[in-house]
């Protein structure tokens, strides 16, 4: 310790040190230094000695190798073949997902019980407040837990939705309900949905720059401009563009083309239906990813022999993806399937040149308009096709969701109460209605009050989605830090890559709100 | 003079009139009504909302609770007496209640000691949490971790008393050098505890079988009373951590504050979770070879690094919110950092702290189910595992969880409720 | 001594009401404690997950590893273990609900399936399904408790794990004859206990007293049987294994009784089989692979000299 400076012998003694200010400081700051770094130095020394003697050593080189097992909800392009580095990146993904979703729907429940919470109604008052407590007082777990079991257990599996007296039906004949999940049509979009795109974009702006005109014209000439130009510049385009597509484009027409010889060249569709349901037909379509006619002909075809798709013993459709027509026709070709929808010139030759007994029905489907539901269907087990909500996102989702929101209404709560009476006075003794008062008196203020904890919620709401592993819904702890953890035993790498993703995560948040703290803090002078 | 005046002038009325009654619009019932529920068209369909959902909830539930059935033995004979009417089959709780409560693995006969430590605890926790009970009885709060001890995990009692005989040396022996210096105290302290605790190991090891209650190891613990375990260990171990962390990030002095710091943002941006895992999986590898300690006690260190980050936080703002004049005064008095943090930084800063503390503890105590996660069986554990999988209990979900949110519900909203108590209190000292 | 075992898969291991864990895996455990320290009830049951097993075994906190696992190259040589033979020769199967109509896996197409995660079935479940060139929904699940309310709620139509296990958790069911087990058996799925690497000692002992169970059923030394064989027999091998003849106790470190004590706490291999999870249990599994090699089966242990 003496080797620390080099003062006068006869003014320095080892005692000042410890007394004197001028060295305590740095006396204590070199002692945590020194215990810090023995107790790095030991624990290092401990992890070297204990990897040898277990033969192991620290190593990322797994994150190149095939991962070797599937994850149910890829957002990006997954198989069991691809790495274990692209099965983090797919969990990742999930864990967005699930966060983003969380903090929309905790921010929309939270605002409304917050604003509940102060409403002159005793009744609805009291609710609220019963509402916050339960569900802030107990862990989320157990509601994430609860609300899985809820859709596992009251649902109905996917099996009651067959037979002839089937105990459950989908909800407007398009949405199933089902213990493993809720399936709902997707949107997909063909020929002219870009052009759609970028009509709304286009009228989201316009939309704002009235907005801006107006409040010009407020405040320089004080006249006031209706609102009713806002939902016309927002509607009206799109609508326009739409109708112009359909009638255009969407007049073609498609054929549905079979490979049977079941039937007779140009029977109807329900014809076709019947008879396939006698014959044990058992119908697997060719569809084109991501085309309307494709998902149009599917649905006119779902529609038709929707009855029968429930029979026990009966249809069980398929359906096969390519990724254009012309795929789509070979695989009909080398029988891979059975149907497939072409357009109604080529369906005739198309079905005569098949080397495979072919017919085209005579049914014409429409081409479609730029965007078409793609309709979900009971397959041999399960709904597919259309867009899968799995149990384990909705018990994850609605639970953060809920828990979260009963912090986001107490600080939604406290924002608003935080705005003293007296501004709401002020205003209103200015002249300005109820609705001004709260748009440009009240919400500012408010807002500066609720923001920053609103965003510490959101944090709170990302690490809580960690929870998922219990529910086995594959965000990163349940891919990096389950599955590959798991089979490949590297416990630490996997372990730190884990916390390195969410530090990111919850230091970017950090920054985001320090970035809003200085933006809305008060301009003083 | 108004009595002359009355006397003099005819007109003026000199008695008081009976009072009227306001009319019955604007009193009672009806008048509450008009003002808190119908006062609008929309607050008339908020109501019937509210209402509507009221009525739905407790149709549902009630004829399910008062319907339930509490004596059979397993699921299939709950549902045969059921003959499909509505009710639950809380037979489970009453079959199971044990488990649930206090694990499967903790020897039956003993659990008074659990329940008697559970009732010492209000007895401990009370001095801390009301300031107007008497001060001497924060003795028995100080006494309260050795008896705890003894009760839940057994085994001679000798083991917590020279524990605490470390303690009260090593007090004494800081009384004795602390007139030199905060630090040369706190060294003394350390030597003559560790040198305690050297003798008590060799006297604990010796008297193996003093007032000897049966032992019960960690991994036997489980049920509801794990979650009260870790939540109430990792709380009290947390809270000095938490101080000197939040010092430490107040200090000038840059190396320490910046260990603190990275400390606490490193803790703070992780979710518990990926702590827990660290405890089950990696923790292991940094001991040294041959040591391996229970998973509960992997658990404890890393749940109580986890809040003593949070709650250094929390004692942070409390120390930001003291007013300057407040250490400028401590300086001017003449006392070091070490007294003028303990005799009037602290305090003070501890005081406004405390509602912000106990949220973190409410927090912190629901945070304790995620051990169900790293196979650890405290209730929701039990729940998941041993009891819904069994066959006599597959499918009973309502029941079980509604019991575990009963649970937590009660526990974490009274110490909710008293922390707002606490606040307002805090509030009128100011005024 | 501290024994990995599973949370809970009845036959196997599992706590009992009062907390005492029983099953064939514990069988082996126990009688490694009575080979080694003279007494069966000498051990500490550590339940483990698939995800906890590996790490609490490499860092010490268990000494032995006995739940359900298999050997496989990676294992063995990758992640350091040790696995000192198999107890149960096993293959990954499919159990589905009677009323699906199922009769083959190959009919799985587009199913949801309950896979145990961090296990090997996992794997195989991948490979299978790709080389059948058949879709599937994996749904992951930590443990087997948490997989039967979920198969049984219809959140997944397929259960898929050890045929062995598949057993094990359909006897647990209310109505076990509502479901099948499919014929396929999709994999080999050798089922061992296993020490870390290292200590060599120790792994021989652990795999010499599961070949001692293995022999001793052979021939023909049972629990009830073994004090009587103890007295002196004609048959050498017998005298070797029970320790009346020469000294493998003495090589091994351990009494001259060892293999004896390690019978006496559970019976042989035989035995241990019929009580855990034989015919006669609710589990019902046959012997199958897993008879001696006289009898048709797989069991072979080295021999005793």
């Amino acid at each position: 310790m003496s080797s620390l400076s080099d003062p006068p012998a006869e003014l320095f003694r080892l005692s000042q040190l410890i007394n004197d200010t001028r060295y305590r400081s740095i006396t204590f700051q070199f002692i945590a230094l020194i215990l810090l770094i023995v107790a790095m130095a030991y624990l290092g020394l401990n992890l070297v000695q204990n990897l040898t003697a277990a033969g192991l050593n620290i190593s990322y080189g797994f994150l190149g190798e095939p991962s070797g097992y599937d994850i149910n909800q890829t957002l990006v392009d997954y198989t069991s073949q691809s790495t274990h580095w692209r099965a983090a990146v797919v969990g990742v993904l999930n864990t967005l997902l699930v966060a983003v979703l969380g903090c929309i729907m905790a921010t929309i429940i939270g605002v409304f019980v917050g604003v509940l919470r102060l409403s002159n109604n005793w009744l609805v008052r009291k609710l609220m407040s019963i509402y916050v407590e339960i569900f802030r007082n107990v862990p989320v777990l157990i509601w994430i837990l609860i609300i899985f079991f809820v859709m596992t257990a009251s649902m109905p599996g996917p099996r009651s939705f067959r037979g002839e007296d089937a105990s459950a039906s989908m909800v407007l004949d398009s949405i199933a309900f089902t213990s493993q999940g809720v399936f709902t049509p997707g949107v997909v979009g063909g020929f002219g949905a870009g052009l759609l795109l970028l009509v709304v974009i286009a009228s989201i702006i316009g939309v704002v720059a009235y907005g801006r005109h107006v409040k010009k014209k407020l405040f320089d000439e004080g006249k006031v401009l209706p609102g009713w130009p806002r939902f016309v510049i927002l509607f009206a385009p799109a609508l326009l563009v739409y109708a112009a597509i359909s009638v255009t484009v969407g007049a073609s027409k498609h054929n549905l083309v079979v490979a049977t010889d079941l039937v007779q060249p140009g029977v109807s569709l329900s014809a076709f239906s019947d008879a396939a349901i006698e014959g044990k037909f058992r119908p697997v379509y060719c569809l084109v990813e991501g085309a309307t006619e494709s998902a149009t002909a599917k649905a006119a075809w779902l529609n038709t022999s929707a009855m029968d798709m429930r029979n026990p013993g009966g249809l069980k459709m398929k359906t096969e993806y390519f990724a254009s027509q012309d795929a789509a026709k070979a695989g009909f070709d080398a029988g891979e399937c059975n149907m497939i929808s072409l357009p109604a010139g080529d369906a005739t030759a198309a079905a005569a040149a098949s080397d495979t007994p072919a017919v085209a029905l005579s049914d014409q489907i429409r081409n479609g308009a730029p965007l078409a539901l793609d309709q979900t269907y009971l397959g041999n087990f399960r709904f597919t096709d259309g867009i899968t909500v799995r149990g384990s996102l909705i018990a994850l989702w609605f639970a953060l969701s809920i828990y979260t929101a009963a912090f986001i209404a107490e600080n939604v709560r406290a924002g608003i109460l935080a705005v003293s009476k007296g501004q709401t006075e002020a205003a209103a003794s200015l002249g300005l209605r109820p609705g001004r008062i709260m748009n440009l008196v009240v919400l500012p203020q408010a807002l500066r009050v609720i923001i920053p904890p609103l965003i510490s919620q959101y944090l709170n709401l990302t690490k809580n989605s960690s929870l998922a592993i219990a529910v086995g819904y594959m965000d990163l702890t349940g891919t990096l830090g389950g599955i590959t953890l798991n089979q490949t035993g590297r416990a630490i790498e996997c372990v730190l890559l884990l916390m390195l993703f969410y530090l990111t995560i919850s230091l970017a948040i950090s920054a985001l709100m320090n970035v809003y703290n200085n933006a809305v803090k008060l301009k003083e002078r | 003079m108004s009595d002359t005046h009355a006397q003099t002038v005819a007109y003026v009325r000199d008695t008081m009139l009976p009072q009227q009654t306001p009319p019955a619009s604007q009193t009672g019932v009806v008048h509450w009504m008009r003002e808190n529920l119908f006062k609008g068209w929309f607050n008339t369909i908020l109501t019937l909302l509210a209402v509507l959902v009221i009525y739905r909830l407790l149709s549902g539930a009630l004829p399910w609770f008062l319907g339930g059935i509490w004596t059979t033995d397993s699921l299939a004979e709950c549902r045969d007496i059921l003959q499909g009417a509505t009710g639950g089959c809380f037979s489970v709780l009453t079959e199971r209640w044990n488990q649930l409560l206090f694990g499967f693995k903790y020897p039956p006969d003993q659990y008074w000691r659990l329940i008697l430590a559970f009732v010492l605890l209000g007895g401990a926790a009370a001095p801390v949490l009301f300031n107007h009970l008497p001060r001497k009885m924060l003795y028995i709060t100080m006494l309260y971790p050795f008896v705890a001890f003894w009760l839940i995990w057994g085994g001679t009692i000798i083991a917590p008393l020279m524990a605490l005989a470390g303690f009260v040396a090593g007090y004494m022996a800081f009384k004795k050098v602390e007139y030199q210096s905060f630090a040369m105290g706190a060294l003394a302290f350390v030597v003559a505890a560790a040198v305690a605790w050297f003798i008590g190991g060799f006297i604990a090891n010796a008297a193996g079988g003093f007032l000897a209650l049966e032992p019960v190891a960690s991994r036997d613990m489980g049920g509801f009373m794990l979650n009260m375990i870790l939540g109430v260990v990792c709380v009290s171990l947390s809270l000095p951590i938490g101080i000197v962390l939040a010092l430490g990030r107040q200090s000038d002095m840059p190396i320490i504050k910046w260990i603190c710091v990275l400390f606490i943002e490193f803790i703070r941006g992780v979710p518990l979770i990926t702590l827990l895992f660290v405890a089950n999986v990696v923790l292991a590898y940094f001991l040294p070879p041959g040591t391996s300690f229970d998973l509960i006690i992997r658990v404890i260190i890393m749940i109580t690094a986890f809040s003593s980050a949070y709650i250094a936080e929390v004692i942070r703002g409390g120390l930001a919110a003291l007013p300057r004049g407040q250490y400028e005064a401590a300086d001017s008095l003449g006392l070091d950092y070490a007294q003028a943090t303990r005799l009037i930084i602290m305090p003070q800063a501890l005081k406004i702290s405390i509602p912000g503390i106990v949220n973190v503890a409410v927090g912190l105590f629901k945070d304790t189910t995620l051990v169900s996660v790293i196979s650890m069986f405290d209730l929701v554990g039990m729940i998941r595992g041993p009891i819904l999988a069994s066959t006599e209990w597959n499918g009973v979900y309502w029941e079980l969880w509604g019991f575990a949110v009963f649970l937590f519900f009660i526990v974490c909203y009274s110490i909710s409720q008293y922390s707002q108590w606490l606040e307002r209190q805090l509030q009128t000292d100011h005024h | 001594m501290n024994c990995g075992v599973t949370t809970g898969l009845v036959g196997f291991a599992a706590p009992d009401a009062n907390g005492n864990w029983d099953g064939f895996d514990v069988g082996v455990c126990r009688a490694v404690a009575a080979a080694v320290l003279g007494d069966p009830t000498a051990v500490e049951f550590v339940p483990t997950t698939g995800k906890t097993r590996f790490t609490a075994l490499a860092s010490g906190e268990i000494d032995l590893l006995a739940r359900n696992t298999t050997w496989t190259f990676s294992r063995d040589v990758d992640l350091k273990f040790e696995f000192v033979g198999i107890n149960y020769y096993d293959g990954q199967g499919f159990m589905v609900p009677k009323d699906l109509g199922v009769s083959s896996a190959k009919e799985l197409d587009g199913a949801t399936v309950c896979i145990q995660t961090g296990t090997t079935t996992e794997l195989n479940l991948a490979d299978f399904f790709r080389k059948n060139n058949i879709s599937y929904e994996p749904v992951p699940i930590e443990t087997n408790a948490e997989a039967q309310p979920l198969y049984l709620e219809g959140a997944c139509d397929v259960y898929t794990t050890d045929a062995s296990g598949l057993a094990a958790t359909r006897a647990a069911f209310e109505n076990p004859g509502d479901h099948v087990v499919l014929p396929e058996i999709i994999s080999k799925e050798p089922l061992g206990p296993l020490v870390r690497h290292g200590d060599n000692d120790w792994a021989d002992v652990s795999r010499w007293v599961l070949n001692a169970l293995i022999a001793a059923e052979e021939l023909g030394v049972t629990s009830a049987n073994i004090d009587e064989l103890m007295a002196g027999t004609d048959n050498p091998e017998i005298n070797r294994l029970l320790g009346t003849e020469g000294n493998l106790g003495e090589m091994l470190g351990l009494e001259a009784d060892w293999a004896a004590n390690a019978i006496k706490v559970g019976g042989n291999y035989g035995e241990l089989f019929e009580k855990n999870i034989g015919e006669n249990t609710p589990i019902g599994l046959s012997r199958g692979l897993n008879a001696q090699w006289t009898d048709g089966g797989l069991l072979y242990s080295p021999p005793f000299r």
